[in-house]
């Protein structure tokens, strides 16, 4: 969109952009694997992603009785190739994959399939603790996703557009994050949230077996794993353009910006995970409707009011 | 030319896995049939190059369905809904209606003299989209909102068989309240 200031890049870009986003994950593997390793008080860690990738590879492939093996691929394919469809309207500085007038109802149309995708990998398995770890999944999804479609309108109601682009735009003075405060934190608790991390792996807890991971082996459980991380770093890239300014910032090229921006909140995620408990579906279901829903609709009408009276 | 093969190619997934819904034996498949058929209904919409709307079908309905699988598994009584069944019930009425009513329907759409196309496409298709919609007919969305929501909040009063009495007592004093499923906020 030329209005908006972004450039379209080339086709072939689209490849950098998905060793980019790898590259990122790999970078959340690593650093939770070198946390994980300081908390245990030992040293290491550093070619988790690496290890733990070959052992997967080499595992055999588990199969269960009358699986639905159609709808497991189904779920964990899905769940590694999400991810790259946001980073196509993520703006590194000026330039952009693609930028529709719609790329966050785009963003929001990605992060709901993950509410099948997990559903799916559990059901597939014919397992009862996966199944049982799907179920948990959409119980916290019906308690994240509406407090986090309205963290997504905040940004498009102050730059009166859903296009990427003009939300970055509008951030050329403030960003937003400085007047939505809620809506990003709301923003990133959806992020965890469809990325099944931290406080929202119940659905992969211990106590169910590894829930959804508890027939997955092999390449299935590597694609899978993945996909998580993805995810995470995509949700953490997508709140540059939406809350922090995209890729403005001194000295640095723009596209180093939304680099640097983008690490810095995916390292804040992983590092919370040791930090926060998991929250049980049904306690979060509350928590999601009674406390966050309203703090972001009041932070909608907040910016609403300031955007009327503004313009 | 392209736009052309698209649409065959997503008119013919649809109506497939509009037809697997029935066919298949398994309720995870027929809830994912249908929401492959309305995904790709979605994308036609987005050939139409209505972005907002394609985007926002695909959206609703995947999460319509996601949420209609916990409900297929749970309400089916005895727990059939994790073996394989049959997704048929009622077959003649069933197969009259619905053969009636497609016939009715695509001999309308091929019938009808289609209107020729007024005027040309707004510059933010999105934002015309919105003031056609909201524009002149704010009030009766304004309206329409909350009557809505009244509405599924009397339907789920209604329905409950527990009322606020069965949880905060008869003086409606009790804290915290007796709920059968604990947890949440200050509980």
């Amino acid at each position: 969109m030329p209005e908006s200031g972004m450039v379209i890049a080339a086709v072939g870009w689209a490849g950098v952009a998905g060793i980019l986003l790898c590259a990122l994950a790999y970078v959340a593997v690593t650093l939770d694997a070198v946390l994980s390793a300081r908390q245990l008080g030992v040293r290491g860690g550093w070619t988790a992603p690496l290890s733990r990738a070959a052992r997967l590879l080499r595992q055999r492939q588990r199969t269960t009785v009358a699986a639905d093996t159609l709808l497991w691929r189904v779920g964990g394919a899905g769940m590694f190739i999400g991810a790259f469809l946001i980073v196509a309207v993520i703006p590194m500085g000026r330039w952009v994959l693609a930028d529709p007038d719609v790329g966050i109802v785009w963003f929001n149309v990605v992060d709901v399939m993950v509410w099948a995708l997990v559903w799916l990998t559990g059901w597939g398995a014919n397992s009862t603790h996966s199944l049982v770890g799907g179920y948990r999944f959409l119980a916290h999804g019906l308690a994240y996703e509406l407090p986090l479609m309205f963290a997504l309108v905040a940004p498009a109601i102050a730059a009166g557009s859903l296009g990427v682009g003009d939300v970055v735009a509008a951030q050329d003075g403030l960003w937003f994050v400085v007047w939505m405060p809620v809506a990003f934190l709301v923003y990133l608790v959806g992020v965890t949230g469809f990325s099944v991390w931290g406080p929202f792996a119940p659905a992969l807890a211990a106590d169910i077996a590894g829930g959804v991971l508890a027939e997955l082996s092999a390449v299935d459980r590597l694609v899978f794993q993945a996909g998580r991380y993805l995810f995470l770093v995509a949700g953490a890239a997508f709140s540059v353009p939406l809350f922090l300014g995209g890729g403005s910032g001194p000295v640095l090229p723009g596209w180093a910006w939304v680099l640097v921006k983008t690490v810095a909140v995916l390292a804040v995620l992983v590092w919370l995970r040791r930090k926060v408990p998991l929250v049980r579906p049904d306690r979060f279901m509350e928590i999601g409707w009674m406390v966050l829903l309203p703090a972001v609709v009041v932070q909608d009408l907040l910016v609403s009011l300031i955007v009327v009276s503004g313009g | 030319m392209l736009t052309g093969v698209a649409f065959w190619v997503l008119a013919v997934v649809a109506v497939a896995a509009g037809v697997a819904v029935f066919v298949v034996d398994s309720m995870a498949r027929a809830t994912y049939a249908l929401a492959l058929s309305f995904i790709a209904v979605g994308v036609q919409i987005l050939l139409l190059e209505q972005g907002y709307l394609g985007l926002i079908t695909i959206l609703m309905m995947v999460m319509e369905m996601a949420v209609m699988a916990i409900y297929m598994v749970m309400f089916m009584g005895m727990n059939p809904a994790l073996m394989p069944m049959d997704m048929t019930h009622g077959k003649k009425t069933a197969i009259g209606a619905s053969v009636g009513a497609f016939v009715l329907l695509a001999s309308g759409a091929l019938l009808i003299p289609w209107p020729q196309r007024r005027g040309a496409v707004p510059e933010d298709l999105t934002r015309a989209l919105g003031l056609e919609i909201m524009g002149e007919k704010m009030l009766v969305m304004a309206v329409l909102g909350p009557v809505m929501v009244a509405t599924i909040v009397a339907g789920v009063v209604l329905a409950a068989h527990r009322s606020r009495y069965d949880r905060f007592g008869d003086d409606l004093r009790r804290r915290p309240a007796d709920d059968p499923q604990p947890g949440g906020v200050g509980r």
